[in-house]
């Protein structure tokens, strides 16, 4: 189908584009958890490497250390807070070209999104999974999910402020939503997506560890290439579709991930 | 009868808070030796090899027969008091501070004539008095004359609570409340009077099992978020109960069990060292400084800092390399921290357990320390005045390796243990 | 005791010089020691050039010493000693420039005890005094030898049965002898209540049991009697002199002093019993000890000191003159001039120059030397007895 833009040259289109933004017809909405040691990281058992939490320490502060300056260092793992992680994180994506955050081709940094809202369903299920069901419920009332598209699945988990609820552990472990396997292998294969984002702690359901197989949306998306974007917040601010993501990961050489900062871009009146 | 001690009154904020002077702290080379003997809790004068004599003051040279061969050697103090007196007067800035004072005069049964601090409740002369070392808030060694029976509350004597730090009336800071050791520790400053025990936990949402909710539930207790890899957490906490702090005592660990082999990359290694001496690195340079501030306020002002470290840091065990080895740079740490702590005359006491008998040390044959008894060491090494403790059967053999032959000890610990 | 000792006869001793004690002073030892020298020079008539030997005792000296002040004072003697021993100085100088003039290794000694004493001067020289000080006894805050001399004293008292008022009556009437000295410290009178009354140091040591640390030096001169004579001075003679150091270690607590191992041989040498002398000057850092003195230097029994004092007035003018200028405890203690103090008035009674507080008729009295309270005890003793010339 011809529309305008085709119509139009590319100065023209990110003419328009700035202009919207200026007059406020089109949005930047921020989805990134801000970085401070408090924000819990993931963990995992105590015979395994962990991921650094993020942390932060003053170098000097208009003192005795650097009188006119305020700066600091910080530490923390590819994986910690609102992180992107690449194919080549997972065993299954190990051997893909272009597989590192580095190698990424970086139009892949700015992308469509469709929203998923299961925010009701996970009211009294912590361990609520995606279902195909939901994906056919969502293209019902919003059209099919474009190839090429990042699919988030809304659950409003980012606003648990304490992290104890945020991490939500027991004796048997975590319990944060996710996708099923079948949702995460219909995405993939019949939807050819980007990639899926998740406001909880990792893209796959923190008891993602006994489906089959363990932790298929990292299993599966990474083993196709797609990529992962975790600790979202503000999902319920985008409109369940048209959203345009972008999310481009530190340019670390052979990283698996990166913190980074998610941006929307909406329309006014989302 | 000494008097027990009372709960002191709710200090009035307006008035300034009396500072640390300390007693004459100069002593001679060979006079650090009682000092030596008193950090471990022993009292021990030079005996010569030769003829037997017992020396005091301390020298070089036998006084009887010339002979250089001079050993420490622990006393009895048992003695005659043939004098007491009472200080109303003095030049010197701490025992002003602290009058009237009594001392007295001990003809030791050993042989040597001692001027002491005497104990309350020691009688006037003729009396027999047993006579013991201590601390002082120099942390130099002196001489105290104790009474053969002391009564139920002779802890509480004004003399000889500037030689301790007993937990009684104080608020004390334990920084890791999850493990079974930091519990017992908890429990056993409230079982020994303490107001309150301000109890750290880090990562709040890793629960380790009920044994951080039962302490919780104890009146004494407030748990406080304390991680110690966050320089800013630990500035905060500081910020907010560092000026009522009166003993600091540093549990917090990461121990695992490898070597340099055993496992590939720094991150472990990393870990144990951002808590073992980083973390006292971080929690010294925030607490440290109000807890020298407080080191004369009342009688149950700051008073102590102890470091939980490991007989490990005296001499690598292998299979716990990376730990060992962050144990003994939180050992010279501390050391730096004792001399630091020093002009306030806060009391550092660095405890050198064995193995613990936890997780951590689950491939270790028996012997292995209980918590509580861990828990008991230290809170006697508070009453006690101590500042180096070795509790248990495996802490003490190693130290006596140790102090034996270094080189033999690292030999065999090569070998296996 | 083998051989018999050389006799100290053909020494002169003369020249008596105080230098006003002051309570504190900006000057430095050197100024005290320059003060007495030059009086030492006006009142002999010798010219500083012609002092050959120099004998010093002092405290206060330090970073300097006893060959930095001959350039200081601009002296180049041939004979020179250090005797920084306090309250034994003055007898271990005397004894020591006597067998100089005697050997001709000098013919003129100017022996000079003298210390400053700044605003913090105590403190800083116990802090310091010695080893077994520093390790043994500063850290129990005993505030100098106070609480040392309570336990002497104390131990004493309840062995011999000695109360306060038999301390008190020493120090009475030596501040009623210190009333007839213009360079007393203490001008005021002191009676037995007062003394009594006195609030406690370290007990049983009050506050009249204590001298009062000053500023200031004493100093005469030492040559054959035959120069003494040329020149027109009045001198004293030496009649037998003694010295011991680290007597009696053996005892527990100090309850003698070494005197009593030598004083024989100084009553020998002198030719003379206790009872011939007509007047003491006791080494008075504590009463207890000037009554150790009165025993061990063989005037009673030991243990029999407090009958002694109750039976004795000890005044000037009385039936034993004890301390006759008032002592360190009316005088005041100027360091290691302390230890030359009893020197200079045994000086000045046998030479007439006592004024108002002369013994009548003093022809041979006796000098004490007591110092160095390095621990639990004074180490050094020392005694002479000093005549009119022949």
């Amino acid at each position: 189908m011809t529309t305008t833009t085709e119509l139009m040259s590319a100065a023209e289109i990110l003419g328009g584009l700035v202009t919207a933004m200026a007059s406020g017809r089109i949005r930047v909405i921020d989805l990134t958890q801000t970085l401070t040691p408090e924000f819990p990281q993931i963990a995992l058992p105590p015979e395994m490497g962990q991921c650094w939490p993020f942390r932060i320490e003053e170098v000097s502060k208009y003192d005795e250390r650097g009188p006119g300056w305020y700066w600091n260092n910080f530490s923390c793992g590819e994986h910690t807070g609102t992180h992107f992680d690449a194919p080549i994180h997972w065993i299954s994506g190990r051997d893909l070209p272009n597989n590192s955050v580095d190698t990424i081709p970086v139009q892949n940094f700015v992308a469509p999104a469709c929203v998923i809202d299961c925010s009701a369903d996970v009211q009294g299920n912590d361990d609520y999974l995606l279902s195909v069901v939901d994906i056919e419920r969502y293209e019902a009332a919003h059209g099919r999910i474009p190839k090429g598209a990042w699919v988030l699945m809304r659950t409003d988990w980012s606003k648990r402020s304490d992290p104890k609820a945020y991490q939500n552990f027991d004796e048997t472990g975590q319990h944060t939503p996710g996708p099923s396997t079948e949702a995460v292998r219909f995405l993939v294969e019949q939807r050819d997506v980007l990639g899926f984002g998740s406001e909880a702690i990792g893209t796959d359901a923190g008891q993602g560890y006994h489906l089959r197989p363990p932790y298929p949306c990292h299993y599966y998306m990474h083993g196709a290439g797609r990529y992962g974007l975790q600790c979202l917040s503000n999902l319920d601010l985008l409109p369940p579709a048209g959203a345009v993501l972008i999310c481009p990961p530190l340019k670390i050489e052979k990283g698996s991930g990166s913190p980074l900062r998610v941006l929307a871009l909406v329309g006014a009146s989302a | 009868m000494t008097m027990p001690l009372m709960r002191p009154p709710r200090k009035n904020p307006v008035l300034r808070t009396r500072q640390m002077n300390l007693p004459p702290g100069a002593r001679g080379r060979v006079a650090l030796g009682l000092t030596a003997a008193a950090a471990e809790g022993r009292f021990e004068l030079q005996t010569c090899e030769d003829c037997g004599t017992v020396q005091y003051p301390p020298r070089e040279v036998c006084h009887k027969c010339l002979s250089a061969s001079l050993r420490w050697r622990a006393q009895s103090g048992e003695g005659e008091l043939l004098g007491s007196t009472t200080l109303h007067h003095s030049n010197d800035l701490f025992f002003r501070e602290r009058l009237p004072w009594r001392l007295g005069l001990v003809h030791l049964d050993a042989g040597p004539t001692l001027m002491v601090h005497l104990h309350g409740e020691v009688g006037d002369a003729p009396t027999r008095v047993r006579v013991g070392a201590r601390l002082d808030r120099a942390g130099q060694a002196v001489l105290i004359g104790f009474p053969n029976e002391g009564s139920a509350h002779m802890a509480d004597d004004k003399m000889l609570r500037e030689m301790t730090s007993d937990p009684k009336f104080r608020k004390a800071l334990v920084t890791d409340g999850k493990t079974e050791t930091g519990q017992a520790i908890v429990r056993a400053l409230v079982k020994a009077g303490a107001d309150i025990v301000w109890v750290g936990h880090a990562e709040p949402w890793k629960k380790m099992g009920d044994g951080l909710d039962d302490i919780s539930a104890l009146p004494q207790v407030t748990l406080v978020p304390l991680d110690l890899t966050n320089g800013r957490q630990v500035t905060e906490l500081a910020g907010s109960i560092g000026g009522k702090v009166d003993i600091v005592i540093n549990n917090a660990e990461v121990h695992r069990t490898f070597g340099i082999g055993a496992r590939r990359g720094t991150d472990v290694a990393k870990a144990e060292m951002d808590i073992n001496y980083f973390g006292l690195l971080r929690l010294a340079q925030e607490f440290g400084p109000a807890l020298k501030g407080r080191s004369a306020d009342g009688a149950t002002g700051a008073t102590a800092w102890v470091n939980l470290l490991s007989i490990y840091a005296l001499s690598n065990f292998p299979p716990h390399g990376t730990f060992s080895a962050s144990k003994a740079a939180a050992h010279s740490l501390a050391q730096c921290l004792r001399a630091e702590m020093r002009p306030a005359g806060i009391r550092v006491i660095n405890v050198f357990p064995g193995p613990i008998d936890d997780e951590w040390n689950q491939h270790t044959p028996p012997p292995k320390l209980a918590p509580t008894a861990l828990a008991n060491a230290i809170v006697k090494a508070l009453r006690d005045g101590v500042e180096d403790v070795y509790p248990g059967d495996v802490a003490q053999e190693w130290l006596e390796r140790w102090r034996d032959n270094p080189k033999v000890l690292e030999r065999e610990l090569a070998a296996g243990g | 005791m083998t051989r018999n000792r050389l006799s100290y006869e053909g020494v002169a001793v003369a020249v008596p010089i105080t230098v006003p004690y002051v309570r504190y002073s900006t000057h430095t030892a050197h100024w005290f020691i320059g003060q007495a020298v030059q009086a030492l020079v006006e009142a002999s008539g010798v010219a500083k050039e012609e002092i050959d030997g120099l004998c010093l005792s002092s405290f206060s000296l330090a970073p300097d010493t006893a060959v930095g002040v001959t350039q200081h004072l601009g002296l180049s003697p041939r004979w020179l000693d250090h005797v920084p021993t306090g309250g034994a100085s003055g007898v271990m100088c005397l004894r020591r420039a006597a067998r100089a003039v005697q050997a001709g290794d000098a013919d003129i000694v100017a022996c000079v005890g003298a210390d400053t004493n700044h605003v913090d001067s105590f403190r800083q020289t116990l802090g310091s005094f010695s080893n077994f000080a520093r390790d043994a006894s500063y850290p129990y805050g005993s505030g100098g030898p106070n609480s040392i001399f309570a336990f002497i004293t104390a131990n004493y008292m309840r062995t011999y049965g000695a109360k306060r008022e038999d301390f008190g009556r020493i120090c009475v009437d030596q501040r009623t002898n210190a009333l007839g000295n213009p360079n007393a410290m203490f001008k005021k009178g002191l009676t037995l209540d007062e003394y009594m009354a006195a609030r406690p140091i370290s007990d049983p040591i009050h506050l009249f049991d204590c001298v009062m640390p000053c500023a200031g030096a004493d100093a005469f001169l030492v040559m054959s009697e035959e120069r003494a004579r040329d020149l027109g001075l009045a001198h004293a003679v030496i009649r037998g002199a003694i010295e011991r150091h680290n007597a009696y270690a053996e005892d527990p607590v100090m309850v003698q002093g070494g005197w009593r191992k030598d004083r024989d041989d100084l009553y020998a040498q002198a030719g003379v019993q206790p009872a011939a002398l007509d007047f003491v000057q006791t080494y008075d850092d504590y009463p207890v000890i000037v009554m150790m003195q009165f025993e061990d230097l063989g005037f009673c029994e030991k243990g029999e000191g407090s009958a002694f004092v109750q039976s004795h007035t000890m005044t000037f003018d009385g039936s034993f003159p004890n301390n006759t200028s008032g002592g360190q405890l009316s005088a005041g203690q100027a360091g290691a001039a302390g230890g030359f103090l009893g020197m200079v008035e045994a000086i000045r009674q046998l030479t007439d120059q006592a004024g108002p507080r002369a013994v009548p008729d003093a022809q041979l009295g006796l000098v004490a030397g007591f110092g160095m309270v390095t621990y639990d005890r004074c180490l050094c003793t020392g005694a002479v007895i000093l005549g009119r010339p022949a």
